[in-house]
């Protein structure tokens, strides 16, 4: 599913360089649940963001199920995160105008998916996350928690082969979490290979495999 | 994509921020307004103005006696031009776009005009019979100088009705006989005249017949001739040539402006016209920098909405918004909001103009302002291609956003 070989990015921060990668290989395979564990600053959003197609390497390659991501326009990157990525962050990034239902619809908008058809796709996963009796609310009307759930729902709704997740617990209290967790376990469970970036080792500990990261490399990986 | 969609998006955007938008509009919807109202009351003016043309005759050419400023073929300055019959028929024959065209005498002195015991002192003039048009004469009873007058040397005039007031108790002249200067004449019609009150104290008699009463039987004082149609242009190569042809039959140089005094009317109609173009131009620099200033409202209000938006841009871009669908959303936001705001202008400053023509009486100063198919087109395109321009750059700047650092916790 995931193939990184010698990845390394650096970025500048004022005068110095930082390198957030310094070389890292990483194989992860289809349905797997992985958690990337790391401190602040160890390189694992750098990772995350490299996965998600939202940055590049200064070097390496990236294969994501079979497509070597590189040299990709910006319109094509767009193109492949909406159909092969979905997304799950922290702060949950909803579009606060929008109503739960439409938020959970955008991806397709972007797959010219007719309006009609499109929301009731969304309406069948809001239903997968327990919120249809949510549709028509806005996110600001929404507890953290349900925020999440409609933001994985977003995620899940083109199908995409890879679900990233950035800290997805941790604005969340922890009876919340679990909820989320479990929520994680079950799109897992029907075949979906999940990353989830976490700093919390209960967080970790819920998953298959853990990967820790420290100064840019990979420092240990375990598989549970 | 889904233009409807597109759509959609933009109106949600839209009413999201309402008041930003109801700034916008009202900006822009003024620009437009002012536009179209100053133009169209620069018509109404210029109407005005050319309405009062109408009263005399905008394209005649008027031709008078002078004295020579230059030495010419041996001959010294200070001769007096005068003309005759001859130089008439020559004009009349010879000149290109002459269409209607009369000689004046003019009858010298005291003339006193009696009838019964009444009398008083009048203008009065020889005339041709296309006199008539040239000076707007109007007819009120019976009829004009004619041909057979002129060839007969009729003992015929045309009295103005001021003369008739001064002269016949009862207003029925036709028939009567006239007393100028001692010589009668028979009154053959009357006349009424918009454009001066002192035409009204005139009385018209064959050019023939006055140069025979007053023993200058080939002598003119002035002669006027209209163009037709003819442009500026050939009216005024028209009166150049009358200057040639003048200047050859009486011996001065061609370039002696007051050797032969030429008046061209459409000169003063032309000057009038030229003003108004400048003011159209004017009115149109400032209505445009009215709607330059709109425009740029909407594209401050667009980059700080792109400001706004941009960790929502952010989300867009990493859930799979191409960078062109971002660019085509911020550009169409931007034309629909001037394209709307445009035409709310354009039809209020239309109905203004309706309104202003209907209740405004005719004058001098305002007729008809209006204005035409020409500008509704061109401020259709002006909203839409400064509406793109509006959006162009904060567009340029939103599908350039980083949805990594758009979406850091903030």
């Amino acid at each position: 599913m995931i193939e990184l070989k010698s990845i390394a990015k650096s970025y500048a921060m004022g005068e110095h360089q930082v390198r957030a990668l310094v070389g890292t290989d990483l194989f992860i395979g289809a349905g797997e649940f992985v958690a990337i564990q790391g401190s602040s600053g160890s390189g694992k959003s750098t990772l995350l963001n490299i996965l998600g197609i939202l940055d590049s390497p200064d070097s390496g390659t990236y294969t994501l199920d079979g497509n070597l991501i590189a040299n990709l326009s910006a319109r094509d990157a767009a193109r492949y995160r909406n159909r092969f990525i979905g997304f799950v962050f922290q702060s949950f990034n909803l579009i606060h105008h929008k109503s739960a239902l439409d938020n959970v619809a955008l991806p397709l908008y972007y797959q010219n998916v007719s309006r009609r058809k499109r929301h009731k796709i969304a309406m069948e996963y809001l239903e997968r996350v327990g919120l249809a009796d949510r549709a028509t609310h806005k996110p600001s009307e929404l507890s953290g928690g349900q925020s999440q759930r409609v933001a994985i729902a977003r995620a899940l709704i083109t199908q995409p082969a890879l679900l990233l997740a950035d800290e997805p617990t941790g604005a969340l209290d922890t009876q919340t979490g679990e909820q989320i967790m479990s929520l994680f376990r079950d799109v897992n469970a029907q075949g979906m290979t999940v990353v989830l970036v976490t700093h919390e080792r209960e967080i970790a500990e819920q998953t298959q495999r853990i990967i820790q990261l420290r100064d840019g490399d990979i420092i240990r990986d375990e598989r549970l | 994509m889904n233009v409807f969609d597109s759509l959609f998006e933009i109106s949600e955007s839209l009413r999201t921020h309402k008041t930003r938008t109801v700034l916008a509009v009202l900006t822009v919807a003024w620009g437009i307004f002012m536009l179209v109202l100053l133009l169209g009351a620069g018509r109404g003016l210029q109407n005005g103005v050319e309405l009062q043309f109408k009263d005399d005759a905008v394209n005649s050419i008027r031709i008078y006696g002078g004295k020579t400023t230059i030495d010419y073929k041996g001959l010294p300055r200070g001769r007096s031009i005068r003309y005759e019959n001859e130089d008439y028929e020559q004009i009349r024959s010879n000149i290109e776009h002459v269409d209607k065209i009369s000689a004046r005498y003019y009858v010298g002195g005291d003339s006193t005009v009696r009838y019964g015991k009444q009398q008083a002192a009048f203008d009065i003039r020889g005339v041709h019979p296309d006199h008539l048009y040239l000076e707007k004469t109007v007819l009120s009873a019976g009829r004009y100088i004619n041909e057979n007058d002129l060839t007969e040397r009729r003992k015929v005039a045309v009295v103005g009705a001021k003369v008739v007031e001064r002269l016949f108790e009862q207003p029925a002249p036709l028939g009567k006989m006239i007393a100028i200067n001692g010589i009668s004449y028979q009154v053959v019609g009357v006349f009424t005249d918009d454009g001066s009150q002192d035409e009204e104290e005139t009385v018209y008699l064959p050019i023939t017949t006055a140069q025979l009463v007053y023993a200058e039987p080939v002598r003119l004082h002035q002669m006027t001739y209209t163009v037709g149609d003819a442009t500026y242009q050939q009216s005024k190569e028209s009166e150049q040539q009358v200057r040639e042809l003048l200047a050859q039959r009486k011996n001065f140089s061609p370039n002696d402006q007051r050797a032969a005094r030429i008046y061209n009317n459409l000169d003063e109609y032309k000057k009038v016209t030229d003003l108004f173009y400048w003011v159209r131009v004017f009115v149109a620099v400032v209505g445009v920098g009215t709607v330059l200033t709109g425009v740029l409202a909407v594209s401050n209000i667009m980059v700080i909405s792109v400001a706004e938006r941009r960790r929502e841009i952010g989300i867009r871009k990493a859930i799979g918004a191409t960078p062109g669908s971002i660019t085509r959303l911020i550009v169409l936001e931007s034309v629909i909001v001037t394209v709307i705001a445009g035409y709310i202008g354009l039809i209020s400053s239309l109905g203004l103009l309706e309104l202003l023509k209907a209740t405004v009486p005719e004058n001098e100063y305002m007729y008809q302002p209006d204005v035409n198919t020409f500008v509704v087109v061109a401020v259709t395109l002006l909203v839409i291609v400064s509406g793109t321009l509006a959006g162009y750059l904060p567009a340029r700047r939103a599908a350039a956003i980083d949805p990594v650092q758009a979406l850091q916790p903030s």
